[in-house]
């Protein structure tokens, strides 16, 4: 169990003073379902962003936890008292996706010439080993931990490094792409080079799939796809709950997606703050009455 | 030994890499480019007249030919004084290049093995100690075979000893004359070493012929001359150079290639190269290609203070293709300057150029290119493709793509991309797990990935090394 935590949290680009979220309060819990809801520029994807450790925004207020239980990671790592609780505005992307958040990207980056299996197996055992020394001793830290050089072709990274090697992450890989439905020819291609919106969407679910996150941050995952694609978008995301206990914030303008993903938490945003919150009941709402309705009723005007 | 240790800590590159040599050295010339200098040379080399003869007439041009000063944005070599340069040191026979033990080796070279994840044996091989044992055996295994199809691959002095037909029929004659530009003119009066490679009529030599091992054991010389002839319906691809670091005396190279591709054959040249930071790498590489024959050049050029290289294919015959994809990367205080020249002289010939470089630390690239298409060249075609990496705003690419149509039936694209490292990228594989050094890494890795697919894996494997250690800058 895990759960993230977001208290008054304040935030302005950080280039600029324009503030963007101005209290947002939150909890998401493992095995849970929010939608976070609201219309464009009401600081859905800032938050979002604040949340992975994004360098554009500069938090002036508020915490972002993350809390575990000690059986989050198996009986690999111990986590002491002390380490249960995170603050992850002290820690860096790649430290905070270690812990468990996942980002899933409106528009996630093109890397040409990195394979999908390289890239995702690098990941995953950056992640691991991240992860090993955020619960080490500070003293225990093992320095010679020197890198010796790739031993296979240097687009499949090094096989001497990291927890997963070749074999056992490919099998891992085909598992998880046949669960999504996923054509095996994906894991030879680029990473998201040349893939369409769809596919890219898809490859968001893939990569929570395989990087296991406690807490996953899905922007928008639902826009521009069609409605075969958002099923299987859908079932993807089902399954990181049903099957890892994957805690979901599923940001979406629209209350589509929850047709196939039922919140057990809804939540309306508006101008930098959560204004409303209710149940799947909530988004049916929204759906026939849109967000001025909310903002009637929070702000009182007519 | 102590007064050795002591001297290889300086600081001043320089001054250490000189030292070095010297020691070892038996046979060294005196400074400067005379013709006593050059007479020298090929008396020490016991070679024929006729190839004396051509050495001086280079001289002579050389000394006629005034220094490439004024090319807009070009790398900067008034630094460089030729007439300080010892052009010839052949090294001691039993010792060679080497040193005698490993730990003998500077700390800088050591540990760039140890960074490369190069083997021991390995290691001693490409250091030159204790070499000759292993790396003559495996030398001598892989020349048999070829011998017996009628393939020659010796060393270029030998050759001229041993092939004198071929070599004066082709040595800077057709392919680069030395009146071509001063630094051809400067190698052809002091050119040293090298590979001479012979393809007969008709044959296939499957796997690559490597100047891997052999450059080092042999002591690679800085003015080293590659000559290729591939006949008639031959296939060959010939790698050269190492991926370790070039710790020469000289602070310039100028070697030469000339590539002789016959009808229907098919030669491809790759080559990894890296140079001390204090080199100025001044070369030129040119290939003839006859009907419906291949060229594929693959390079990557790393180190040197300025590099100025831009291999050339003469698409003579009807059919013939070539293909370039090079890739630089620059560092600070250096500028590498290079690119691709081809020249379609007849119908239905087709090129393509794909040159990436990579900049960072205020270094400097540029992408400079000539393709001609002769009048008369019709149904030709051409793309070429420039992408530029930067890592940072200090940092410099410039693409200088000179297009020279002379035929309208042609088919002419190019295309060309700068870009810095994306900082979404960055977050993107950062929020991924990968920490902000392996994100970059990875962009980058992805980036050479068109070359590194191109070259045998042992290359492909050290020139990401290298990338890698270029950019965490504990590359000496």
């Amino acid at each position: 169990m895990a759960r993230l935590e977001l208290r008054n949290l304040h935030a302005e680009v950080a280039e600029g003073d324009e503030k963007i979220l101005e209290g947002v309060s939150l909890e998401v819990e493992s095995g849970e379902i929010h939608a976070l809801m609201g219309p464009n520029g009401s600081g859905k994807s800032t938050t979002a962003k604040v949340i992975a450790g994004h360098p554009a925004y500069e938090v002036t207020d508020g915490e972002v936890l993350l809390h575990l239980e000690d059986e989050e990671f198996g009986a690999d790592i111990e986590i002491d008292e002390d380490q249960r609780t995170w603050d992850l505005l002290d820690l860096e992307p790649n430290e905070r996706a270690a812990l468990g958040i996942f980002l899933a990207f409106q528009y996630p980056a093109e890397i040409d010439g990195v394979t999908m299996t390289n890239f995702l197996r690098t990941a995953l055992n950056a992640k691991i080993e991240e992860r090993e020394e955020l619960f080490e001793d500070d003293e225990g830290i093992d320095e010679d931990d020197e890198d010796d050089g790739f031993e296979t072709s240097p687009m499949e990274g090094n096989v001497d490094e990291g927890e997963v090697g070749v074999a056992e992450f490919q099998q891992i890989l085909q598992e998880k792409m046949e669960q999504l439905d996923m054509d095996e020819k994906f894991a030879q291609r680029y990473l998201n080079a040349g893939f369409s919106g769809g596919e890219k969407k898809q490859n968001e679910v893939l990569q929570a799939a395989i990087l296991e996150p406690s807490v996953a941050v899905l922007d928008e995952i639902d826009s521009g796809l069609d409605i075969d694609r958002l099923q299987d978008v859908s079932n993807g995301i089902n399954a990181l709950r049903d099957e890892q206990g994957t805690g979901v914030l599923q940001i979406t303008h629209y209350q589509r997606i929850l047709d196939y993903v039922e919140p057990d938490h809804v939540h309306v945003m508006l101008d930098g703050q959560i204004a409303k919150s209710g149940g799947p009941e909530l988004a049916e709402e929204l759906e026939d009455k849109g967000y001025d309705w909310v903002r009637d009723e929070v702000y009182g005007t007519a | 030994m102590s007064s050795d240790q002591d001297h290889l800590k300086e600081t001043d590159t320089e001054a250490r890499f000189e030292f070095k040599k010297e020691e070892n050295s038996a046979v060294r010339s005196g400074k400067g480019l005379t013709e006593e200098v050059i007479r020298m040379i090929s008396e020490d080399k016991d070679e024929p007249e006729w190839m004396l003869e051509r050495r001086l007439r280079a001289l002579k041009q050389y000394h006629n030919m005034p220094m490439p000063t004024d090319w807009p944005g070009q790398p900067d070599l008034t630094e460089l004084d030729i007439e300080e340069i010892v052009p010839y040191i052949r090294p001691d026979v039993d010792k060679r290049e080497g040193v005698d033990d490993w730990t003998e080796l500077p700390d800088e070279i050591k540990d760039t093995f140890d960074k490369l994840g190069i083997p021991e044996a390995e290691k001693n091989a490409l250091s030159g100690v204790g070499a000759q044992y292993e790396s003559e055996v495996v030398y001598q295994n892989m020349q048999e075979q070829w011998e017996e199809k009628g393939v020659v691959f010796m060393n270029m002095d030998r050759a001229v000893k041993e092939h004198p037909e071929l070599v004066k029929e082709y040595f800077m004659t057709t392919c680069v004359p030395p009146s071509d530009n001063k630094f051809a003119a400067l190698h052809g009066a002091v050119w040293s070493g090298g590979s001479f490679v012979y393809i007969p009529e008709d044959v296939t030599v499957e796997m690559p012929v490597q100047a891997y091992f052999r450059m080092n054991s042999e002591g690679m010389g800085q003015f080293e001359h590659t000559l290729i002839v591939a006949e008639e319906g031959s296939e060959v691809h010939y790698i050269e150079g190492c991926s370790a670091p070039k710790y020469g005396a000289h602070n310039l190279h100028s070697g030469c290639v000339e590539v002789f591709v016959g009808e229907d054959a098919h030669v491809q040249y790759s080559t990894v190269q890296n140079w001390s930071k204090n080199t100025f790498n001044l070369n030129t590489k040119r290939a003839i290609c006859e009907e419906n024959a291949t060229m594929e050049w693959v390079s990557g050029s790393m180190g040197s203070k300025a590099t100025m290289l831009y291999p050339c294919t003469i698409l003579k015959g009807r059919g013939a293709t070539d293909t370039h994809i090079t890739i630089a990367f620059a560092g600070e205080g250096q500028n590498i300057d290079t690119g691709a020249k081809v020249y379609h002289n007849a119908p239905e010939t087709s090129s393509t150029i794909e040159s990436k470089s990579i900049s960072k630390d205020g270094g400097r690239t540029n992408y400079r290119g000539l393709v001609h298409i002769a009048d008369g060249a019709e149904n030709s075609s051409t793309a070429v493709e420039c992408d530029a990496l930067m890592f940072d705003n200090e940092s410099t690419s410039d693409t200088m793509p000179y297009m020279e149509i002379e035929e309208s039936k042609v088919d002419v694209a190019h295309e060309a991309t700068v870009g810095k490292i994306g900082d979404e990228d960055i977050f993107y594989l950062q929020s991924r797990g990968l920490d902000d050094d392996d994100a970059k890494k990875m962009i980058v890795a992805g980036f050479i990935e068109p070359i590194t697919e191109e070259l045998p894996i042992e290359y492909a494997v050290e020139l990401n090394r290298l990338i890698e250690l270029e950019m965490e800058g504990s590359l000496g």
